[in-house]
Parts: structure tokens; C-alpha cells; sequence
């Protein structure tokens, strides 16, 4: 032991500088040319940050798409998912709440229509996207909101659908934030 | 669906078709032939030199353990105090506090061990400076000290007979400059390309399109995202680990970090194969542990596209499949097969709360630990399986009534106690840590701790027995990943894991070398007629069938009265 501990403690003082000092500083610089310079890619809007890219945030107004619940309110100091299992009895009742309300302000919409992901909450909480079918239910809310026709609507979340990576891989989705911008943008 | 789905075989296709070419360089490195990356060898030499270390320097297996258990104690020591004063420190624009003194010595354990259970949350719970000095830090020289070990145990089967196998800071300090560095570099980029943050600044403010105020945590992530796959540790920067839109941005990252963190696994099965230049042996052990992947992987996959039958009975449509807990970009096939891949390696990180997943992925997930062994995490994979092998060896010996042998050399009764030992060692601390903490759940629910143990369950019933079961099976595989609705951060689960974690990680690895090492100081037997082929088919089914009826044997109470009984509950 006495024999291997001068140098164990010489070499993890070269490897901190190394692995922990150098290492992310070199990251970092690299980073400098990647978009969001490695801050963070920002969303602007009339000349102000109005948010991140990839962090979803709330939208509760009729007028806007909603984006799925959220275990932490989408305040993005922090994350979380809601960690409810699925036989969990006052989950379900929540989840039920949810499809209460997703009904109440949708009128005309089939319980049998709503895609689970607008009643559940998602694993970081800050979930950005929504699948095109969870978007497109909610068009005659928001065309109604916003006295649009729903084909003006239907036409953005199409230019707003970003399908399969490589058109093959992973899942389609639309970026809640992007489509809620292009909305506001429309309507001027 | 159909793309969800080949969004997953093609990632995995991409794992194998980088680890292969990985595995033969890997091997090549550690039997000292020319690689492209020898223009490492000054700065190697320059450790060596500020370290006063001559690498050259042969050590027996003895000597192996004790420079890694030394440096092992000397990283804990420097993480425990550096997480306790953390507040004291530079780089903490958040103005996060220090860390309780328990937690301190749960979150040191735990990234010395290459485990990362975290009971805190990245974003509040650490500073940048522990986050890169400390956590990112142990992330590289947990995963080099696992990778390190193999090789020497590679080195005691590869001789005929002998007790000089190599030097361990050779085969460590090699790890970190010829492996993780630089495939960790090259991930981190990709990371940062995609939007993950790699800047130093705080904690950003701003007005949402609703009007409502919002914080974002940001900071240097993307280096240690990417370490922590490549080491198959686990920890992740924010608290939602990458599930988080910033730690995992998209399906480009989404494979990055799969392929990142099960290449190196895999490869170093490969690399067994061409270092010990029995190449049928690996691929006989790569088809056990692939069989192994794919009994859990396909029925998680199954289940969570068919969704929640509790939702499905509410009448909603579940046209993806189940949600809760998972993002959208990666839909549940990909966050099935993410979970499966994470439990079976040791990785731990999550794209999707395991949590919230139907019960039998969650039983697939502890089942996938309970084993810990299908390619495994860094190193340690293979040590794992090692002990299942010694057993099978021990128990065909015993079928055709011979003299157990294992590449050429005698099995006796020391090293069947030591691996008999090793595999009584796992059910016991889970199954003695799950009955401890629910003797306590039921009998003390006011104790005066930190989280009340009224309060650590955050799920009813059988689901709630999972959260307990499932966070020593995680402590014990060194995994990392939890149930995390439990209640974990008080001084009952940080001290009771923190030990489990120490022994889970230590034990296993001081076995298999003690085992190598004892056999490759016997003399050689060179294979005859009558020797057992361990780079048979037939051997491999063997070793398929210790591994089930060990694990089976041991956890199937357990199991039953969690998810099993779950998964009844609600069909």
C-alpha cells in the first residue's frame, strides 16, 4: 500500500488537470463554432429570447398549442419526470382530470382520439415536441381561438412536422414552441 | 412505428459494426503493437514521469489490486471532501450548496465505483466544479480502473504460466489516452453540434412566448455526456439525465449516446478474442450475451409500444404507446430498448423514467442488472461473466466426473470458494438491503431522517416494493439508474447503498483477478481429447443456464411480489 500511494496520488493530480481541466475547456472551445456557441440554442421573437430550441414550455391559452404535462412545470432550473408507476391509483385520476379538461376545451373531440402523450407527462419534463396527431387535434381549439381557418393551421403544422431522421429513422414530431411563434407570426 | 423500430436495429448494427474494428484495436494497444495512436506515448511517458511510476515494471496480481484499490481510496477520499465543501469552491454560478455529509459519502462511493446513483439533482445538488472536477473526472478513471482490471485478467489467461501480468498504471493510463479521451472527444463535439451546452456560463432567464419567467440550467455538459457513456457510469449533468431536451437533443444524439455507450462493452469481447487469440471463445461468449440482450429487450419492446392498460381503459388512444415518463423524440421502442441496454451494461443513464415503464420492463430492467453481465459495463462485463463461467466449468466437470479445466489450467477448491462467494454475494446484499429497508418502511414509517421512511414510496402497493427492490439491485450492479419516485436522499439509503455499492464493485473485481491469477501461476495442461471445449456451442448454452438458474433461483420471490404481482394486478 505504501509503495502505490505517492504515486496513485501524483498521477490523479495529473489526470484532474488533464480529464477535468483541460478536457472540458477544449469542449468548450470547439463548441464556440457550433449554433448556440454552446450556451444553448436560443428561440428569437420580435427581437427577444423568447426561449430555448430544445426545452419545451408551458402553453395553457386556447390560442396556443399545448405541449404535454409536465412533472416540474416546465421551469427548467430543473427536470424531472413524475416517477408514477403505471397502476398507481391517484395517477390514473390525474390522467383523468387531464382528459377532463382536454375535453372541456375541446369540444367535438373524441375521448377515443387523444393521443396519450397530451395526458402524460414526459421524462424531463421539458419535453419541446408533440407527435403530428397530438398537434392536429388540437387545430379547431386554436382555430377557433384565433378566428383562423383550420386549413391555414393545418398547413403550418405541416411545414412544422419534422419527420423520421433520414426519413427512417426514430419517431416524427412537431416543436411546440416553433409552431406557437409561426402561429403568433401568422395572424399579424 | 415502423421507423421507431429500425431507428433501433440500426443503431444497434451501428454498435457492432464500430465495435469490431474497436475490439482489434483495443487488443492491439494492450499487446503493445503499432497503432495510429502511439503519437500518445510522450505524453504517457510525461505521467509517468510526474507520477514517478516505471511502467515497465511487471506486477503480480496481488500488486495488481493493491495500486488499484490504493488510487481507488485516494479518488474517494479527494470526492467526498470536495462535494462537502463544494460551496467553498470556484466555478458555482448557481450558488449551489455543499452537500450533507451522507450524501457526500453516497455520491463519492457511487462515481468512484463507476455506479452514479445520484440522490441529488445535477442541476441544484452540485457545482460545476464537482460536476467536472470530481463526478466527470471519476467518470474516466472508473471506467479506465474496470478496463484495466480485465486486462490483466486477459493477460493471466493469455500465458501459459506465469505471475508477472503487466503493470497496472501501464494498462490504466493507456485506457484513458488511447481509448476514452479520444472517442470521448469526438462524441462530446458531436454532443455540442447537436445543442447540448458546453460553456461555462450560469443559469439563463427568460420571458416565455406565454409570459411566464423561466430559468434554464445550462454549463459545460456535453464532455462529461459524453464520458458518461463511454464508461458505461451513468451520471448525467441534469437531473433528468438524458431524458433532458439539452443532455440528449435529438434522434442524432439519441444514437450517438446509445452507440457511445454499449460500443465499448462489446468491443471488449472482441478484444478478448484477438489479445488471448482464441477468437471462437469470444464469439461464442458474444452469443450468449446477445441472446441474453434479446430475451429482455423484446418483450420490453413489446410491451411498452402496446401502451398502459390502465390508459387504454380510460379510452384513450395510445397510437405510439405508453407516454408517461417518455419524450417524444425517441417514442417508447427507442426508450424500451435504451432501458434494456442501460440496465445490462451498468450504464444507468435513462432517456425515459424507468419509474413509469409497465411492469414487466421494469422486471426485465432489474433482471438485466440482477445478471449484470450481458456485455456488461467497461471491463467489468466481462469479469462478471468469468464467475458464471468458473461455475459452469465447475459444474460440467462435475457432469463427466474430471478434474474442472479452464484454458489449461486446473480449477480446485480455492477458486470455486472465491466464485461461489462472488455469486451468493449479489442476491444477499439485495435481498437482505430490500428486507431491511421494508422492515423499516413497515415497523419505524416516523424515523427522524431527512425523507421520513413514510414518505420514500412514492408508488402504492407492489410498484412500491419495485422502487425499493429495484434501487439495491441498481446499487449492487453498480448501475446507477432508479425507480427515482424513491424517496432516496437521507442518511438510511445513502449509507446502506453506499456500502452495498463499495462491495458490488470491489469484490467482483478482486475475484476474478484472484481467480486468474491463482490459475495462471498452476502449471499448463495443454488440451487433450477429453478436455472440455470452452469455446464450444454446447458450452455456451451451458453457461446460458448457470446464468438463468442462478439468478432465477435467487430473485424469483423477490420479483413476484413486485412487478410480477404488478403486472397481474393490472391485466
Amino acid at each position: 500500500m505504501k509503495r502505490y500511494i505517492f504515486p496513485a496520488v501524483r498521477l490523479t493530480l495529473v489526470l484532474i488537470v488533464v480529464l477535468a481541466g483541460l478536457f472540458p475547456l477544449f469542449i468548450a472551445a470547439v463548441a464556440k463554432m457550433a449554433p448556440g456557441k454552446g450556451d444553448g440554442v436560443t428561440v428569437m421573437h420580435k427581437g427577444k429570447v423568447v426561449g430555448y430550441a430544445n426545452i419545451g414550455q408551458k402553453f395553457t391559452e386556447d390560442k396556443y398549442c399545448w405541449s404535454r404535462p409536465s412533472a416540474v412545470d416546465y421551469n427548467a432550473a430543473g427536470s424531472a419526470g413524475s416517477n408514477k408507476g403505471p397502476s398507481n391509483p391517484d395517477y390514473l385520476k390525474t390522467v383523468q382530470e387531464r382528459i377532463d379538461t382536454f375535453l372541456a376545451h375541446n369540444p367535438g373531440v373524441n375521448k377515443e382520439d387523444i393521443p396519450a402523450e397530451l395526458v402524460t407527462a414526459s421524462g424531463s419534463g421539458l419535453d419541446p415536441d408533440l407527435s403530428p396527431a397530438a398537434v392536429e387535434i388540437q387545430i379547431p381549439r386554436i382555430a377557433k381561438a384565433r378566428g383562423m381557418a383550420p386549413e391555414r393551421i393545418k398547413a403550418l403544422v405541416k411545414e412544422h412536422t419534422k419527420g423520421p431522421l433520414l426519413g427512417l429513422l426514430g419517431p416524427s414530431k412537431v416543436n411546440v414552441l416553433q409552431l406557437n411563434i409561426a402561429l403568433d407570426d401568422m395572424q399579424q | 412505428m415502423t421507423t421507431e423500430i429500425l431507428g433501433v436495429i440500426i443503431t444497434y448494427a451501428l454498435t457492432l459494426l464500430l465495435a469490431w474494428p474497436l475490439g482489434k484495436y483495443i487488443a492491439r494497444v494492450f499487446k503493445g503493437e503499432r497503432t495510429w495512436s502511439d503519437f500518445m506515448a510522450p505524453i504517457e511517458r510525461l505521467f509517468y514521469k510526474l507520477s514517478g511510476i516505471n511502467p515497465k515494471e511487471e506486477m503480480n496480481w496481488k500488486q495488481h489490486l493493491k495500486a488499484l484499490l490504493t488510487i481507488n481510496l485516494v479518488w474517494f477520499v479527494y470526492a467526498f471532501f470536495a462535494l462537502l465543501f463544494q460551496d467553498k469552491l470556484p466555478l458555482n454560478p448557481d450558488g449551489n450548496p455543499g452537500q450533507t455529509p451522507d450524501l457526500a459519502f453516497n455520491t463519492a462511493i457511487s462515481f468512484v465505483v463507476n455506479c452514479n446513483l445520484q440522490h441529488y439533482s445535477g442541476e441544484s445538488g452540485v457545482t460545476y466544479f464537482t460536476q467536472l472536477f470530481v463526478l466527470e473526472f471519476l467518470h474516466f478513471v472508473s471506467a479506465a480502473t474496470g478496463i484495466a482490471s480485465l486486462i490483466v485478467v486477459l493477460k493471466a489467461l493469455k500465458d501459459k504460466t506465469t505471475s508477472k501480468l503487466g503493470n497496472f498504471w501501464d494498462f490504466f493510463v493507456k485506457t484513458i489516452t488511447r481509448i476514452l479521451l479520444p472517442l470521448a472527444i469526438v462524441i462530446a463535439i458531436i454532443l455540442a453540434f447537436n445543442g447540448t451546452p458546453a460553456s461555462y456560463k450560469g443559469k439563463d432567464s427568460y420571458v416565455s412566448l406565454q409570459g411566464d419567467t423561466v430559468n434554464v440550467s445550462r454549463g459545460p455538459a456535453a464532455g462529461m455526456i459524453a464520458i458518461k457513456h463511454l464508461g458505461t457510469n451513468g451520471g448525467g449533468w441534469f437531473g433528468a439525465n438524458s431524458a433532458h431536451p439539452l443532455e440528449n437533443p435529438n434522434y442524432i444524439t439519441y444514437i450517438t449516446e446509445m452507440v457511445a455507450q454499449v460500443v465499448l462493452p462489446i468491443a471488449m469481447i472482441f478484444a478478448l478474442g484477438f489479445f488471448i487469440n482464441r477468437k471462437k471463445f469470444a464469439y461464442v461468449v458474444f452469443g450468449v450475451m446477445t441472446l441474453g440482450l434479446l430475451c429482455l429487450v423484446i418483450p420490453t419492446i413489446i410491451t411498452e409500444i402496446h401502451g398502459s392498460p390502465a390508459i387504454a381503459h380510460m379510452g384513450i388512444a395510445q397510437p405510439t404507446g405508453a407516454m408517461e415518463g417518455k419524450e417524444v423524440r425517441f417514442g417508447p421502442a427507442g426508450s424500451a430498448y435504451w432501458s434494456i441496454v442501460t440496465t445490462i451494461i451498468s450504464t444507468g443513464s435513462v432517456n425515459a423514467m424507468h419509474d413509469s415503464t409497465m411492469p414487466l420492463s421494469g422486471l426485465m430492467q432489474m433482471l438485466g442488472m440482477m445478471v449484470n453481465s450481458f456485455y456488461g459495463g467497461c471491463g467489468v462485463g466481462f469479469l462478471n461473466y468469468y464467475i458464471y463461467i468458473v461455475i459452469a466449468v465447475f459444474i460440467s466437470g462435475l457432469m463427466v466426473g474430471r478434474t474442472p479445466e479452464f484454458m489449461g489450467h486446473k480449477l480446485e477448491a480455492r477458486e470455486i470458494k472465491i466464485a461461489a462467494l462472488i455469486t451468493l454475494l449479489s442476491p444477499f446484499m439485495i435481498l437482505a438491503g430490500t428486507a431491511l429497508s421494508s422492515f423499516i418502511l413497515a415497523h419505524h414509517p416516523g424515523a427522524d431522517w431527512a425523507v421520513k421512511p413514510s414518505a420514500w414510496l412514492n408508488n402504492p402497493g407492489y410498484h412500491g416494493f419495485s422502487e425499493m427492490l429495484y434501487e439495491y439491485t441498481s446499487s449492487n450492479a453498480n448501475n446507477g439508474s432508479g425507480f427515482e419516485g424513491l424517496g432516496d436522499n437521507n442518511i438510511f439509503w445513502n449509507v446502506s447503498t453506499g456500502f452495498i455499492l463499495i462491495l458490488g464493485r470491489f469484490l467482483p473485481i478482486i475475484g476474478p483477478v484472484a481467480i486468474a491469477g491463482l490459475m495462471a501461476n498452476k502449471k499448463f495442461i495443454p488440451a487433450a481429447a477429453g478436455t472440455l471445449k470452452t469455446d464450444s456451442l454446447t458450452f455456451g448454452v451451458m453457461t446460458f443456464a448457470v446464468i438463468i438458474i442462478i439468478n432465477a433461483l435467487s430473485y424469483f420471490p423477490a420479483l413476484a411480489l413486485g412487478p410480477i404481482a404488478e403486472y397481474f394486478s393490472m391485466h
